[in-house]
């Protein structure tokens, strides 16, 4: 057992490979409570591999994982439901775990969309079903979220709106999340440790850190570190070393 | 009254779709009507088998389904062939293998017919036991692996990821479904127990908005396709079994009906 009781889950150079193929080698990273650790990379470099790791839907991996929860919020980056199947939001909601109405109630109108409570799955856009699968995740009050590019095909205003709503969630369960996602902007101003992988881990640190690593600028361009300077320059406070935030 | 021998087979045949309608359900959301099929087929070699030993035909046909089944999973794993020719090659296989052993028990007469498709009028007290309490048994322990198992019908990643256990879940499931080919193959026979499985189901789909009610449905499809077959049979002395298959034909297409109904109040 880790000596550290925040840790909620722990990689030690997780790898998994499939057909001779290493999707994902020697990651080694964890996630506590409280924490936004976010994951970024070009396609095709392991994040979602390493989501999978973490959560123990790869068993046979290289290296291990150590697990200090099992109340687990999981939004998967692809999902489709089979027409076969007759499944409204409602239905969806108590998927793995039954709760009650009112959590229900209160995690789809945090992520705009209790109006479609007994709509059929089938019937939703990608955004809206992108906000249903995220209230489902946070519905059953998890200690751990692992979100797979959570926001895909939400509209721009709804995507900054989830993206605090993350953090708040982070904030206010004191849950740890594990972020997959592509929008460096948006993600880099809410995430506690970021970790940019390219099949191993090519650096990880405080985004700052990251956006200054050369091997990011080598993987994203220069214009992915200038995305950085220029959110440093947007900060309008700062925090004291008492804790206390000071505007500039 | 239980010595009818028409009460006895419309007892038979309730207990039978009562079963059937959730469990079929899970064959059509989990696309498993070939494996249901291939059950079945090597059910035959468990017929085959009770017959040689002397041993009961529900115990026997379930042993070897499931066993069926087991080799499946193994198959699955050791080579790359796809799904529907595993089972293409299991499910005749072992059709072939029960027929050739027939032909070693010369001694004994066989009811091919009666086997393919189903004797519902020849079940006696002791298979209306077997129907009845092993059917509430499957309904029991399908509503204790509700949860994991509809969950990972859904997204098997999700239901892993947040502990569900799915894998446990479907080897469960598998073992269920060669329980009812077991109990349920005297009534519709071998050839025709799929079709009781994923008939009724379908029809559901047609009319129900959740699962709880596509199975609720599924249920009412099976008891009325078995009440309405039992007694056209009776009446035009058919077959009971396919009839009761033909029934639950006349059903779903009565549900299509409905569906271009809804559609219409839509636009």
């Amino acid at each position: 057992m880790s000596s550290n009781q925040n840790i909620l889950v722990k990689l030690n150079g997780a790898g998994f490979s499939l057909n001779n193929k290493w999707l994902v080698k020697g990651v080694s990273l964890q996630v506590e409570k409280g924490k936004i650790v976010t994951l970024i990379g070009p396609n095709g470099s392991g994040k979602s591999t390493t989501a999978k790791i973490a959560l123990g839907i790869y068993k046979k991996i290289d290296g291990s994982v150590e697990k200090y929860t099992s109340k687990v919020g999981y939004v998967p980056q692809k999902i489709s439901i089979d027409w076969t199947l007759p499944l409204r939001v409602n239905d969806f909601m108590v998927l793995t775990e039954s709760i009650n109405n009112e959590l229900i109630d209160e995690a789809l109108s945090l992520t705009g969309v209790i109006h479609l409570k007994d709509k059929n799955l089938g019937d939703l856009s990608g955004g809206e079903f992108q906000r249903v699968l995220l209230a489902r995740a946070i519905s059953k009050k998890p200690e751990l979220l692992v979100l797979d590019e959570p926001v895909q095909g939400v509209d721009f205003t709804g995507e900054i709106a989830l993206y605090e709503l993350i953090k708040k969630i982070s904030d206010e369960l004191n849950c740890g999340i594990l972020l997959i996602s592509h929008d460096l902007h948006t993600v880099m101003s809410a995430t506690d440790h970021v970790v940019c992988l390219n099949g191993h881990v090519c650096c990880s640190g405080s985004p700052m850190d990251v956006a200054k690593n050369n091997e990011y600028k080598a993987l994203f361009g220069e214009q992915a570190s200038q995305i950085l300077s220029r959110y440093e320059h947007r900060h309008d406070h700062v925090h004291t070393s008492e804790g206390e935030i000071k505007k500039n | 009254m239980l010595d009818d021998f028409f009460i006895r087979a419309l007892i038979a045949g309730i207990g039978v779709a009562i079963v059937t309608g959730p469990l079929g359900c899970f064959v059509v959301w989990r696309r498993l009507s070939y494996f249901g099929d291939t059950l079945a087929h090597s059910a035959l070699l468990g017929v085959t088998l009770a017959y040689s030993m002397e041993f009961n035909i529900a115990f026997s046909v379930f042993i070897i389904s499931s066993l069926i089944a087991l080799t499946l999973i193994q198959l699955q794993k050791r080579t790359n062939l796809p799904g529907d020719a595993l089972l293409g090659l299991l499910a005749h296989s072992s059709l072939a293998i029960g027929l050739v052993v027939i032909g070693f028990l010369s001694f004994i007469r066989f009811d091919i017919m009666g086997l393919l498709f189903g004797d519902i009028l020849a079940v006696t007290i002791d298979d209306l036991l077997i129907i009845w309490i092993g059917g509430a048994l499957i309904l029991l322990v399908l509503k204790l692996i509700w949860k994991p198992l509809f969950a990972s019908t859904v997204n098997y990643e999700l239901a892993e990821a947040e502990g569900l256990n799915p894998d446990r879940a479907k080897a469960i499931f598998t073992i269920l479904m060669a329980a009812i080919i077991a109990i349920s193959i005297k009534m519709v026979g071998l050839l025709l127990i799929t079709g009781m499985l994923i008939i009724p189901a379908a029809m559901a789909r047609n009319i129900s908005s959740s699962p709880q009610k596509m199975v609720m449905y599924s249920i009412i499809g099976g008891l009325l396709s078995v009440i309405l077959g039992l007694f056209s049979s009776l009446e035009f002395n058919t077959a009971s079994g396919p009839s009761i298959i033909a029934a639950s034909l006349l059903l779903f297409i009565l549900s299509l009906l409905n569906i271009k109904q809804s559609i219409k109040l839509k636009n």
